[in-house]
């Protein structure tokens, strides 16, 4: 396997007796870039870091981590990899250290590599404190910190992280969001998977969209949203004659009027250009507003956009996956 | 997370050692894992005290006076039954600790990663090994309070002390692959008591074989436990031996060779 994509997957396929949970994905992922996995509950993403992290055999298809087969150098494939799950893979009973030294020398650290990682790694995820503490008493955000620190000991080339966020408070994601931008910036690779476009539009070099098993898309955040469409603003007047002045006073490209709720939406770029034109031509006007709002598309705009129905539908794929054996 | 150091980002490289360094090291990762669990965990320490108290007492005076042992006292008698129960309970710690491990998804990170297979099975089993001593020595001890009087000299001690260690490694294998089979905590939990309950009941621990149903005596006569329970039993007070000693060990070094490379194999077994 050519060694110019750190991650690779080829025409993968898995069911579970008669429910087929992955029909042939296929992606690829170039060395220190992130890519995101976006899609619903259901739609493959943790069998897919399954099969790719040796946890799982694929019924068809290949998977090829640092230029390993999976199923072939699965070995070679363990000392390539970190890999995060949806939930904490922490010892409760250990304290932090102990939980980091275990894993170093697991993954054949000398012993004073070991320490030391442990050591800079603590220091890293603000943990210092906590690392004398048993686990059991760390917050949620502090062990989905030290689940990852635990992934980066032996500093593998590639990361899997599955749902890295899911369950943490605003403040926690973002420290997650900025550690793994870091990694990503000194060159590891790494495979996320996310229900939040959100998250997918801040992190990912690119991303491959998966819903019900199947690549729906794929492309750079970007391309993606320009697919979807772009953020509107939308403004609803107070009267039907202030309906009737505002929508001849907006003069934008992309206007799609409502009479019923009164409710003028205009696509935006982002940024505050069109909102500073709009918001002058409602004033030069005196039109009373209501209601203001920017929309930005949505992983169910996404979905809806791609597939004709929205991401919040539920199958037992992950349920599966994690019931395992 | 400090934009000014990247030191996780600092790259170091795995320490050249023979494969066979890296088997022990991970083992003893994993049975230090495993200890620390035990001292670290309040139930875990006090099942460990109560269980066999507890045995010892019930048995001994509920069952005392009624059942008829011969020539040797019912506490004599009872001693290496209740013994070999609380040995067998202990090695099924395995099965629920493994299964622990399931749920809390951490087995997932240790099959991600490139240990040694048998190193997470080793960790609890040796715990295991190490529950087993505390507890037997808990066990003779509440032996003397109800009058357990053994005629045992120092190389018969030596080979009960013996016999335990090998009859407890037998069974935390056998443990193991339970563990690895099950699907959620509480079947480890109710699994390990349909197994050992049955096996102790239909046995020599409580009751002389003779005196049970063809069926069940046939049966008992021929079950591992109680060749381990006669052999320690003769040690001990002098019961008679006939060839429990031989059959005691054929039988547990069969269990260790079957379960030990079958749990191997089952750790890296993927699901289907």
């Amino acid at each position: 396997m050519a060694q110019k994509h750190a991650i690779v997957a080829k025409n993968l396929q898995k069911s579970y007796g008669k429910l087929k949970v992955l029909e042939g994905i296929d992606f690829a992922v170039k060395p220190g870039t992130i890519l995101a996995l976006l899609g619903p509950n259901g739609a493959g993403k943790t069998t897919t870091i399954r099969i790719m992290s040796t946890l799982l055999d694929p019924d068809g298809g290949q998977a090829f981590i640092n230029g390993y087969d999976v199923a072939e150098q699965p070995d070679n494939v363990r000392a390539s990899i970190g890999l995060t799950g949806q939930y904490a893979a922490v010892d409760e009973y250990l304290n932090g250290r102990e939980n980091l030294e275990m894993m170093g020398r697991l993954y054949r650290l000398s012993l004073q590599d070991t320490r030391d990682r442990a050591h800079e790694l603590l220091k890293q995820f603000d943990l210092v404190e906590a690392g004398s503490r048993t686990v059991k008493t760390y917050s949620g955000g502090m062990r989905r910190r030290l689940d990852l620190a635990m992934s980066l000991i032996a500093s593998p080339p590639i990361i899997f992280l599955d749902e890295p966020t899911t369950g943490l408070d605003p403040r926690s994601r973002m420290t997650m969001w900025e550690i793994v931008k870091q990694l990503a910036k000194h060159g590891t690779t790494i495979l996320l998977t996310t229900q939040y476009m959100e998250e997918a539009d801040y992190l990912a070099d690119r991303i491959v969209v998966i819903d019900g098993g199947k690549v729906i898309a794929e492309g750079t955040p970007d391309t993606l949203k320009a697919k979807v469409g772009s953020d509107r603003l939308e403004i609803t007047v107070s009267k039907q004659s202030n309906f009737e002045k505002a929508s001849k006073a907006i003069n934008e490209k992309d206007v799609k009027l409502d009479e019923e709720s009164r409710t003028i939406s205009i696509a935006s770029k982002g940024g505050v250009g069109t909102l500073k034109r709009v918001l002058q031509k409602l004033e030069d006007g005196k039109i009373d507003v209501e209601n203001f709002s920017l929309h930005r598309p949505t992983l169910d705009d996404v979905f809806l956009t791609l597939t004709g129905h929205t991401a919040t539908k539920d199958t037992e794929e992950t349920d599966k996956a994690k019931g395992k054996k | 997370m400090k934009e000014t150091t990247n030191t996780f980002i600092s790259s170091v490289t795995p320490e050249d050692r023979p494969k066979l360094f890296w088997v022990l090291n991970d083992a003893w990762e994993m049975t230090r894992r495993s200890i620390r669990h035990i001292t670290r965990s309040l139930d875990q320490l006090l099942s460990l005290v109560l269980f066999p108290i507890m045995f010892m007492v019930l048995n001994r005076y509920v069952f005392g006076g009624a059942i008829d042992t011969g020539d040797i006292t019912y506490a004599n008698y009872l001693f290496a039954g209740i013994f070999v129960q609380t040995l067998a309970f202990g090695a099924n710690y395995t099965t629920i600790n493994l299964a622990v491990d399931m749920k809390e998804g951490i087995i997932d990170r240790f099959r991600s990663m490139p240990m040694a297979s048998s190193a997470l099975m080793v960790g609890h089993v040796t715990a295991d090994l190490a529950r087993n001593a505390i507890s037997g020595l808990i066990i003779i001890a509440m032996g003397f309070v109800v009058g357990f009087r053994p005629n045992a000299n120092a190389k018969e001690w030596l080979l009960v002390a013996g016999l335990a260690l090998l009859f407890t490694l037998a069974i935390s294998w056998l443990s193991a692959i339970l563990g690895l089979l099950v699907k959620s905590l509480e079947a480890a939990q109710w699994i390990g008591f349909v197994i050992i309950f049955p096996l102790t009941f239909i046995s020599s621990a409580f009751v002389e074989t003779r005196t049970l149903p063809a069926v069940l005596r046939a049966f008992a006569e021929n079950q591992p436990l109680t060749h381990v329970i006669n052999a320690m039993r003769s040690w001990l007070v002098g019961a008679p031996m006939e060839n429990s000693a031989q059959l005691a060990v054929i039988w547990c070094l069969g269990i260790i060779a079957v379960s030990v490379p079958l749990a191997t194999y089952m750790f890296r077994r993927k699901s289907s």
